[in-house]
């Protein structure tokens, strides 16, 4: 299993251009938990200043890749490179926003504290709070429409609410690429607009962003780019020609009815 | 009550009490909301085979020894834990549960076993540890605070107790917006680039020389309590931690001082005629604090699910 695990990094290993200039560059990364490979050696190259969507059915590696990415689980090979420097020398230029559900909403703390948290690399581990850092909180509070509730308990929140926080959390961390992991996953209808428009006011500005996105039917209205994976790679590329009926079929199996898959043809075309 | 007799008698059990209550609450704080507020408990029950081993090795009570053994103990259970728990894929709060019930179990065997019931190296000193006897005789009153000659012979315990809790409120104080983001996302505090093992490492270490320490000067059940009820009771008073913190210390020298004066005197209110052990009577009132706040604290509603939906 580790022989091969090998063999296959190494073929990843070539250094091409786009490694360069990517904002996130992912060679030959296979990570497991216990025996079983959650992601196999996948490679994938970001497009600058594109909305990218990360689709594969449940369990099919997708968060595992991103926190992968982010060196918060440990690969068993692999290389990741963030605008084509190591990732450890890149982390101020990245933001992230994790899954709603893996946190404990009864944390005794507020939304404006939740928001500073974004400014972390800024303040470093004892740098005073000062007025222009509780401003900028705010700002990013406004942008996702949370302005009103800087003073509550995070618990008191809507889920589709405080998803909108965790977002002006990663605003917050002003940075290039952002990462998100479901962020539309049982949010109500505004918040997902409210999110849409951030997400695509930060492409408007240059930004790069990557996005786990379950909902098959939103794939074409919301993101430049997807990225279909299934453990391994099924397909990367623009949404006309990287998703279509015969690679979500490889992503999906028999999982997905092809009257499903037709459908969601008809709404890209 | 006149300083000639506070001061020899009171005033240094008093502090010994306050600081150690202190020094196990605020890293009991953070234990509570990363789910482990069981590692007080085990790290308590596991010296106990450390502390015995040390004095067989030595064949005497030192405090030196005995913290090593201690120390060495909570450093054994520390990677007999992670061993279960990934040996046996059991969740951790089962794989404490093992590990300190069978090393507590080993070392009331190695006491009762072994010729160490001469000394007060016994069960009970271990579990209600001896609050009472941390008496400073030297002292004749207020005026000897500012004696240098009767300072020389406070109880070691005082001393090392407040070094214990500077050190255990300074390390939460330089890494307090690490642990707090550490805490409460651990996944975007790996993103920030903080080491968010280390850090965790760090602050089972910290709690378990607050233990150790602690354990030392006034038993297990003092230690027990403290990791738990103080930050159980503050966090229903607030819904900020920097407001829970307070409160924690508020109410773990409340527990240190009204138990400390209940179990001297409150037996003779009743009309008996002895004292009762302090450190159960401090114990105690944590737990009276903890009800009250549960009944009547006014965050203590979980926050999780959202309220009115």
């Amino acid at each position: 299993m580790r022989q091969t695990v090998e063999l296959v990094s190494n073929q990843g290993t070539t250094a091409d251009q786009e490694m360069d200039t990517s904002p996130l560059a992912i060679r030959g990364l296979t990570v497991t938990y216990g025996e079983k490979p959650a992601v196999f050696s996948v490679d994938m190259t970001v497009e600058p200043g594109k909305m990218t969507a990360i689709i594969g059915p449940n369990g099919a590696g997708k968060s595992t890749l991103l926190k992968a990415a982010l060196g918060i689980v440990p690969p068993v090979s692999g290389r990741v490179q963030v605008f084509g420097r190591p990732l450890e020398a890149m982390r101020a230029r990245i933001a992230y926003v994790p899954q709603r559900a893996s946190i404990d909403w009864d944390f005794p703390t507020r939304v404006i504290d939740v928001v500073m948290m974004g400014l972390y690399r800024e303040l470093g581990l004892l740098g005073r709070i000062r007025g222009h850092h509780r401003t900028v909180a705010r700002d990013c509070l406004d942008r996702v429409g949370m302005g009103d509730f800087a003073d509550r308990q995070i618990g008191q929140l809507s889920g589709g609410q405080q998803q909108r926080v965790f977002l002006a959390r990663a605003l917050a961390q002003d940075a290039d690429l952002y990462l998100l992991d479901e962020p539309f996953a049982g949010v109500d209808a505004a918040t997902e607009k409210a999110i849409i428009t951030v997400l695509k006011s930060l492409r408007a500005a240059g930004k790069s962003v990557v996005v786990v996105h379950h909902d098959l039917a939103t794939v074409a209205d919301y993101f430049d780019n997807v990225f279909l994976i299934n453990t391994r790679k099924v397909a990367e590329g623009p949404v006309a020609e990287a998703f279509t009926p015969e690679t979500l079929q490889a992503a999906y199996g028999g999982r997905l009815a092809t009257a499903q898959i037709d459908q969601l043809a008809v709404v890209q075309g | 009550m006149s300083g000639a007799e506070f001061v020899p008698l009171s005033l240094t059990p008093l502090l010994i009490g306050i600081f150690a209550a202190v020094a196990c609450a605020l890293p009991g704080n953070f234990l509570l909301l990363r789910r482990q507020a069981l590692i007080g408990d085990a790290i308590s029950h596991v010296v106990l085979p450390g502390i015995v081993v040390a004095f067989l090795l030595t064949g005497a009570i030192a405090a030196g020894p005995m913290l090593l053994g201690a120390a060495g103990a909570a450093v054994t259970a520390v990677i007999l834990i992670e061993a279960v728990r990934r040996l046996g894929r059991i969740e951790p709060g089962a794989a404490m549960g093992v590990i300190f019930t069978t090393m507590f179990a080993g070392g009331v065997l190695l006491l009762e076993q072994t010729d160490t019931s001469t000394v007060h190296l016994d069960v009970e000193h271990a579990l209600y540890g001896n609050l009472e006897s941390l008496i400073w005789l030297d002292a004749t009153g207020w005026s000897s605070l500012w004696d240098l000659e009767a300072l020389r012979y406070l109880p070691p315990e005082l001393p090392r107790m407040a070094l214990t809790l500077l050190g255990v409120a300074a390390f939460i104080a330089l890494f307090w917006r690490a642990l707090k983001i550490s805490t409460f996302d651990e996944g975007f505090a790996r993103t920030l680039g903080i080491r968010t093992d280390l850090l965790g490492l760090a602050l089972v270490i910290m709690a378990a020389i607050a233990a150790v320490a602690a354990f030392d000067a006034v038993g297990s059940i003092i230690v027990i309590a403290m990791f738990i009820c103080p930050p159980a009771a503050a966090r229903m008073m607030t819904n900020r931690l920097e407001a829970q913190i307070g409160w924690s210390v508020v109410f773990a020298t409340l527990s240190a001082v009204l138990g400390y004066v209940l179990a001297g005197y409150g037996p003779l209110w009743l009309g008996a005629a002895d004292a009762v052990s302090a450190a159960g009577m401090i114990a105690t009132v944590s737990g009276v604090i903890l009800a009250i706040a549960a009944r009547f604290g006014p965050c203590r509603h979980r926050a999780g699910a959202p309220a009115g939906v």
